[in-house]
């Protein structure tokens, strides 16, 4: 029966943020978190996995601040047992960084047949963690699923490129990064609510885990950030407007042309 | 620190690689170094006669009959032993899923950071990368900056625009390598629908979104796209729920900047707008005075588009009969 590791990152909710109309700095404090949109499928392709053949889900989770509360949101939806690594000294930490962090966590999770990550995380959007992950523990990777299946310790995948699909095999123990087609995530129960509540979360620092803190943080990192500015759109926001359809086309017709984008 | 010097270029897509160089001919240049491209495949030396005329200083050929179809680990595998070797400053590479799955393993093995889609590179007072990628759903620029060597980033398609190739000196050099055995096995391939393959590299899109409720009423869309010369695309819950197509244009699909971009029927939310940001016009055409695509529209109609759509068709084949 398959052991499934879900690398679960808590993200801000982007559809939340907002800019400082004076300094066009995006305004951080008080945004909501959640669980990044991606890694939800990947949990939910978890819970398909052991509906089918059995077995367990573990979910691992590294964040500066206490994520307990996607944590259980996951437990929710099906997952055993969360990890949460929390240590102050993350913050700065770039993927190079937060990867090392993860595989030592699920080196001490333990013995597993598949990986599970979202093919991105819906903040930063680097599509780094499950590759860069994969040559630290030094097994496969498979990146942009929309379909899984497992056949004892095969899996077949089909990836999502840009102007194909292809479909790939590999041995488990392996990690895979899902895209959002693969599934529509389930929202849980009361119920399951309910039972997730008495589902165990085990708390790791990096001293659990042997990470000298040198790993981590600014001095762990290859990027460093400098500024997040909210992105400048000038645009000339004309309206057209006209007795009918036809009036409006011709004026738009003629706009184009003029600005020599179209025509001749 | 110093060791590393050059600039480096890597794209398993031909065309890609002809862009990166045009990215990093700057670089080379403000850090007064060589800018150096790898070429991996099978009888390619024509090809790298060819990056010289369009801006190599240097190509470094892995030429062997097995390298003949791109596979990440073998390919992987060669960069790793080239980088290690030879210590490259900076490396670009360029942004497709498989290339950014390639600069991801790369930057892991040699210990450093990676910055992925970068649509500015630059040279800052200290010597080092600074690069610019969108962010937060297309809410927020970062900007940032590298503290361990090689400085990789990923760049997309037509970020930068290849040179007019020129005859050049320039140094051609093939390498030895030893090809890793893959781990991960490619059993089959499908390819997409045609309507959505290069997308990126229509001068003028027309985009439909939900506002459209059938998959035939696309129709007047695809011929107003053929009569400007150019595709069609649409927003993901297209392709995604509806399955009309495979593609689609966002943060999560493909990376646009026509020269002019039409959008039919839709809303506008961030995570489309983080795809077609770049376009150079924008029209917009939604039956809401309030959605949020006006807010990055050039031109706005209010309007139905099944009554808008065909009538700018027929207005345009009227002015271009003139
Ligand atoms: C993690 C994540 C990633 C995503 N990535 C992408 C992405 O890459 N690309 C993408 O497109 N989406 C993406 N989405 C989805 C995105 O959030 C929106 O749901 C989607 O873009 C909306 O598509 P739409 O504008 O076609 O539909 P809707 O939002 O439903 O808008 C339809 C619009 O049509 C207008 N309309 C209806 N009838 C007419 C008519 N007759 N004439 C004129 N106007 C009409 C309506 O007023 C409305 O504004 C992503 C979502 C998530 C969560």
């Amino acid at each position: 029966m398959p052991r499934i590791i879900v690398c679960l990152k808590q993200a801000i909710d982007v559809s939340q943020l907002k800019a400082d109309p004076a300094t066009g700095k995006l305004i951080m404090t008080s945004v909501p978190q959640k669980i990044s949109d991606f890694d939800k499928n990947a949990l939910e392709e978890a819970v398909r996995l052991k509906e089918k053949f059995g077995g367990e889900i573990l979910t691992v989770t590294v964040s500066v601040e206490d994520a307990k509360t996607s944590v259980r949101e996951a437990l929710a939806m099906g997952a055993d047992r969360g990890y949460l690594i929390t240590d102050k000294a993350l913050e700065f930490s770039d993927t190079l960084a937060t990867s090392i962090v993860l595989a030592e966590a699920v080196k001490k999770v333990g013995q597993c047949d598949l990986i599970l990550c979202g093919e991105a995380s819906i903040d930063g959007f680097s599509a780094q963690v499950g590759p860069r992950m994969a040559e630290l523990l030094n097994i496969p990777v498979i990146t942009y699923a929309r379909k899984i299946t497992l056949e004892n310790n095969t899996v077949i995948a089909e990836r999502v490129l840009e102007d194909r699909y292809e479909t790939v095999k590999t041995k488990t123990p392996a990690i895979i990064t899902v895209t959002k087609e693969i599934n529509e995530p389930r929202i849980p129960s009361l119920m399951s609510i309910m039972k997730a509540s008495k589902k165990e979360i085990i708390y790791w620092t990096l001293e659990d885990l042997d990470i000298p803190v040198n790993k981590v943080g600014e001095l762990g990192s290859g990027i460093k950030i400098i500024d997040i500015l909210a992105p400048k759109t000038e645009r000339k926001k004309i309206v057209i407007e006209g007795e009918s359809p036809v009036e409006v086309a011709e004026k738009l017709v003629k706009a184009l042309i003029q600005e020599g984008v179209v025509g001749r | 620190m110093s060791e590393h010097r050059d600039v480096w270029v890597f794209s398993e897509n031909y065309d890609l690689m002809l862009e990166l160089l045009t990215a990093g001919n700057p670089l080379a240049a403000d850090r007064s170094s060589k800018l150096v491209a790898v070429l991996i495949g099978s009888e390619i030396e024509e090809k790298a006669h060819e990056l010289l005329k369009y801006g190599a200083d240097k190509v470094l050929v892995a030429d062997y009959p097995k390298l003949k179809d791109f596979q990440i680990e073998k390919y992987l595998g060669i960069l790793t032993s080239l980088t290690k070797k030879n210590k490259p400053e900076i490396l670009l590479i360029g942004s497709t899923k498989n290339g950014k799955e390639l600069a991801s393993r790369l930057a892991t093995r040699l210990e450093t950071g990676c910055t992925p889609d970068c649509s500015t590179i630059t040279i800052d007072e200290r010597g080092q990368l600074l690069t610019k990628r969108i962010v937060y759903s297309g809410n927020a620029v970062v900007t940032a900056t590298y503290l361990k060597k090689p400085q990789i980033a990923t760049i997309p398609h037509r970020a930068f625009e290849k040179l007019e190739p020129r005859e050049r000196e320039g140094e051609i050099t093939k390498v030895e390598v030893t090809v890793e055995e893959p781990q991960v096995e490619l059993v089959g391939t499908n390819r997409m629908e045609v309507a959505n393959v290069r997308i990126e590299d229509a001068r003028i899109v027309v985009c439909g979104g939900r506002g459209i409720e059938k998959k035939e009423d696309f129709k007047p869309l695809q011929e107003l796209a053929q009569l400007l010369g150019g595709q069609t695309s649409n927003t993901r819950p297209l392709a995604e729920d509806r399955k009309w197509f495979t593609g689609w244009v966002g943060l999560s699909g493909k990376k646009i900047k026509p020269t002019v971009y039409i959008g039919c029927g839709i809303s506008g939310m961030i995570q489309h707008i983080a795809g077609m940001r770049d376009s150079q016009v924008v029209v917009a055409v939604n039956k809401d005075p309030e959605a949020a695509i006006f807010e990055v529209a050039d031109y706005i109609i209010v309007g139905n588009l099944y009554e808008i759509v065909p009538a700018i068709v027929e207005a345009l084949k009227k002015a271009l009969k003139n």
